[in-house]
């Protein structure tokens, strides 16, 4: 009984404090994890930090790794807020790369000003296609999205090896990998305006990104279709009873949401590699997941969890030279540790959390008891 | 929060207290004396006396708030009071928590049944009570404990039967079962007749009826004023945390009743004048509807409804009605038939098939408001537009006008009475009566040609449904075509032009609410038309 008249937390404690209390956690068992294999926790700790803020290239590079997490956190964001589970943001962001490269190959000798744009849309097109799919069987044949989408994960994998293999690669290469794209038709990297980011992989895509956060804001609270997209998220039996049609909902939601996460395609493959290679998406899709969540889907939450694991995959990435006693794999389990208790277990403190506050504060406590006494109906 | 109100405050004169008062303590199973109870600034309850006579039915009335939840929590250990004493059986006790009640003879069957959907009813009477290590023996026992059990109270059911296959009714059984079986000599029943029919409310009430012959105590909270009536010996009323009055029910009426729980005046009787029937505006021809597992439930249905009457569809639940509405309000697909508004046939195929009948001027007050009506978790004003939202009054283009949309539903938050008037509070925060309100102004104030309510007032406090029946027969006087279903048969009877009968997804009859008794209704919704019983 005691549990059901907790009042939901605050919302700046919902958003600020329980994800503090939750990294913090991520960081201390982390810290009994590196004590245990003989190193100096606090040594690992000030190596990831200032691996990934230290100076301008530490920070330019978690910049770049924190711009497809944003694309890829944004998409799974817009889907949940439809209540749809889109987990096959790494397909989509997979598969745009041909999107993406179909037009920067030919293009290549254009301004990069011209190619991206048509970039952009080349890969928001194919990645969008690869979410409308799943998109359109959940909403005429009743297929699950989750199971779609993970299925759709392979696919894509496979397509993308025959692609690149036997299609894109051009003869007498070895790599698989396609053709590189002429000097002209590549993406500024921010380096060749901010000295501070010289000689680092973030470029120009980070901008898109903070576009597209601003944007799914937008689209999420302030148009009539993010109204329907909420309502539908929250109860599909109302937005049928309000005539919104919900398989036309789902399809556009997943086809945008497969559109955002093909825009690693763009940053990877016009603004870093120059070239379509194999794998590269590196599991951005499947962290894109835990930031949407650490994030609370919210664009803010989502910019700051996409610098944070930005700053873990930078950070991680250092540590190993710096700590050659702390393997590459110690580095996965520590961002293992982030996700299990940011993402799968990030309510863990949340009762804990409302009893203080109710605690503090008998005002809430008897709003709390109140709401119950109305909701159970006497 | 409000002060105490005045028990005498404009309010008749009447037998004050004089029911319970003249009671010897040794034939009480339950008092409570001078219960206070505090959560921070709200008051719950306010110094309140209670008297539970042993082998009675004691109801307990009071709308939403009024704190009956708040006082048998406390009896049952939910919660502790700040002051005041609980007697069981003469002798005080501080009842700690709900396993301390249970011991002590007090048991509670919840309005929400807590029982375990896939496990038989002899395993949901045992969980938690499992008296060995190995279950084997607890169960022949209790199978045993069952059959006595259900004998004596003619509670039958199937020990061996799984919940989910049961009906509502037989679940709270399971409940009543449970209680009993922990040896429980008082019962509280929370609003126990909420989730179910009308022949199954009966069979509850023949239950209980026999438990308190044999000897049970039975506390029964509900704001059914109907069934205190039918079934209590005595009844406490409960207002803003106070205790109103305790009565004996032969003594009272629901006149009474219902004023001394809204402190005022409370018609419950509808007023209205004769109608004046006008064009048709809507009708329905050969309409077949079958539900999501494929069933046909509505059968070949035709009826017209006319502009400026009230037509109801009477019948017991899960005859058709439900289906009927969702599928004329465009919720749900049609088998075949047409249905015509002012004589222009709608089309209500695919999913946004409400869309478009709500845009040729048909309005619909689902009879479920917290599953369709309205996204709980949504602000107060995003539920007022809810189903409109593409209206150029929300804004043009695609971005929100999120401004005027509020200043509407301020707007109509004043108009409805809507408490609190807060529109950007969360829907689920309002109460039944105000959740309905809101979901009414919404579609009333579209001003439609056809407005179909389903369940008009099914969870609403009394003091509310006056409101919502009053502003139905404006909407009727100013020459609307109304359809409602109900399952009440008072409601339809008091609001309808015409009545309909449904059973088995066919109407069986029409009648004229000024001359159809009530016996007659009750037949022809069990499906008994006049020729079959002619023909018997």
């Amino acid at each position: 009984m005691s549990s059901a008249i907790l009042k939901p937390l605050p919302r700046w404690a919902d958003v600020v404090l329980l994800p503090i209390l939750n990294l913090a956690l991520a960081f201390i068992v982390s810290g009994l994890v590196v004590l245990a294999i003989g190193q100096d926790p606090l040594a690992a700790l000030n190596a990831i930090v200032t691996g990934a803020f230290g100076n301008g290239y530490n920070f330019g590079y978690t910049l770049y790794y924190s711009t497809n997490f944003i694309f890829t956190g944004i998409a799974v964001a817009v889907a949940a807020h439809a209540g749809l589970f889109n987990i096959g943001g790494n397909g989509q962001a997979y598969i745009a790369g041909l999107g993406v490269i179909a037009v920067a190959l030919p293009l290549q000798f254009l301004p990069w000003w011209i190619t991206f744009p048509i970039a952009v849309v080349a890969g928001a097109a194919v990645g969008g296609l690869w979410g409308f799919i799943p998109g359109w069987l959940q909403a005429k044949r009743g297929s699950h999205v989750v199971i779609t989408t993970i299925m759709f994960n392979f696919i894509a994998a496979a397509i993308m090896v025959y692609m690149v293999v036997n299609v894109l690669k051009p003869a007498g290469i070895l790599a698989p990998e396609s053709a590189m794209i002429a000097p002209e038709g590549r993406m500024p990297k921010l380096g060749a305006f901010i000295p501070w980011f010289k000689n680092t992989d973030v470029n120009f895509t980070l901008l898109l990104a903070l576009l597209c956060l601003v944007g799914a804001y937008i689209l999420i609270w302030h148009t009539r279709f993010g109204f329907a997209m909420r309502a539908l998220g929250q109860n599909p039996t109302a937005t049928r009873y309000a005539g919104m049609s919900n398989s036309r909902i789902i399809m556009i939601v997943m086809t945008m949401s497969g559109a955002l996460a093909g825009m690693v395609a763009v940053n990877q493959v016009v603004g870093v590699q120059y070239r379509l290679v194999l794998d590269y998406v590196a599991d951005a899709g499947f962290v894109g997941i835990a930031v949407a969540l650490m994030g609370r889907n919210h664009p803010i939450g989502i910019l700051l969890a996409a610098v944070l694991f930005g700053a873990l995959y930078q950070g991680g990435n250092e540590l190993q030279y710096v700590i050659p006693g702390l393997s590459k794999e110690m580095v996965v389990v520590i961002q293992a540790l982030v996700i299990l208790f940011t993402g799968a277990m990030e309510g863990l403190f949340r009762p804990g959390l409302q009893r203080v506050f109710m605690t503090l504060s008998p005002r809430q406590k008897a709003a709390a008891v109140e709401a119950n006494s109305v909701k159970s109906g006497s | 929060m409000t002060e105490p109100v005045q028990n005498g405050d404009n309010l008749q004169q009447r037998p004050s207290g004089a029911a319970a008062s003249d009671l010897a303590q040794t034939d009480l199973a339950i008092e409570l004396t001078g219960i206070n109870k505090r959560f921070g600034a709200v008051h719950a309850n306010k110094d309140i006396d209670l008297k539970v006579r042993r082998g009675t039915v004691h109801g307990i009335v009071g709308e939403n708030g009024a704190g009956k939840s708040t006082l048998m929590s406390i009896l049952y250990g939910f919660y502790t009071a700040d002051s005041g004493e609980i007697r069981v059986n003469g002798t005080p006790h501080a009842i700690t928590d709900s396993r301390h009640a249970l011991a002590l003879g007090i048991g509670m069957v919840h309005q929400h049944f807590m029982l375990v959907d896939n496990f038989s009813i002899l395993e949901n009477v045992v969980l938690g009570a499992e008296d060995s290590a190995l279950l084997g023996p607890s169960l022949d026992r209790a199978k045993k404990e069952l059959t006595r059990l259900a004998k004596e109270y003619r509670l039958d059911v199937n020990p061996d039967a799984i919940i989910e296959d049961v009906s509502v009714g037989t679940q709270q059984r399971v409940e009543i079962l449970k209680a009993l079986y922990r040896g429980a000599d008082v019962l509280i029943l929370d609003e126990p007749t909420g989730v179910l029919t009308p022949a199954e409310a009966d069979d509850l009430f023949r239950v209980l009826r026999t438990l308190r012959d044999q000897g049970k105590t039975i506390i029964l909270i509900t704001h059914k004023l109907r069934e205190i009536m039918a079934i209590t010996d005595y009844v406490s009323v409960m207002r803003q945390g106070a205790m109103v009055d305790t009565l004996k029910t032969s003594e009272t009426n629901p006149e009474q009743l219902a004023e001394l729980m809204v402190g005022r005046r409370v018609l419950l009787r509808v007023e209205k004048t004769a109608a004046k029937p006008g064009d048709t505006f809507l009708s329905v021809e050969n309409l077949v509807v079958k539900d999501d597992l494929g069933v046909t439930r509505v059968k070949d249905v035709s009826f017209t409804v006319r502009a400026g009457e009230i037509v109801g569809i009477a019948g017991v639940a899960g005859n058709g009605q439900s289906e009927l509405l969702e599928s004329v309000s465009g919720m749900r697909d049609q088998a075949s038939g047409i249905v015509r508004l002012k004589g222009t046939p709608l089309s209500l195929e695919g999913d946004d098939g409400a869309h478009r009948a709500r845009k040729a001027g048909l309005a619909h007050v689902p009879e479920d408001r917290q599953r369709m009506g309205l996204i709980t978790a949504f602000e107060e004003w995003e539920n007022a537009m809810l189903g409109y939202e593409d209206d150029p009054a929300y804004g043009k283009g695609i971005i929100l006008d999120i401004p005027a949309a509020q200043a509407q539903a301020r707007e109509r938050i004043k108009k409805f009475d809507i408490r609190p008037a807060n529109e950007r509070l969360k829907t689920a925060n309002f109460s039944g009566g105000n959740q309905q309100k809101i979901v009414l102004a919404r579609e009333m104030e579209r001003n439609p040609d056809v407005l179909i309510v389903g369940q008009p007032t099914r969870g609403v406090d009394i003091g509310a449904i006056e409101f919502i029946h009053n502003q139905i027969i404006k909407m009727r006087d100013a020459g609307k075509a109304i359809l409602v279903v109900s399952v009440e048969l008072d409601e339809i009877r008091s609001l309808a032009d015409r009545i309909l009968v449904m059973f088995d997804g066919h109407i069986v009859g029409e009648a004229d609410p000024a001359t159809a008794t009530e016996g007659e209704l009750g037949l022809m919704m069990a499906g008994v038309t006049d020729k079959k019983a002619a023909a018997e």
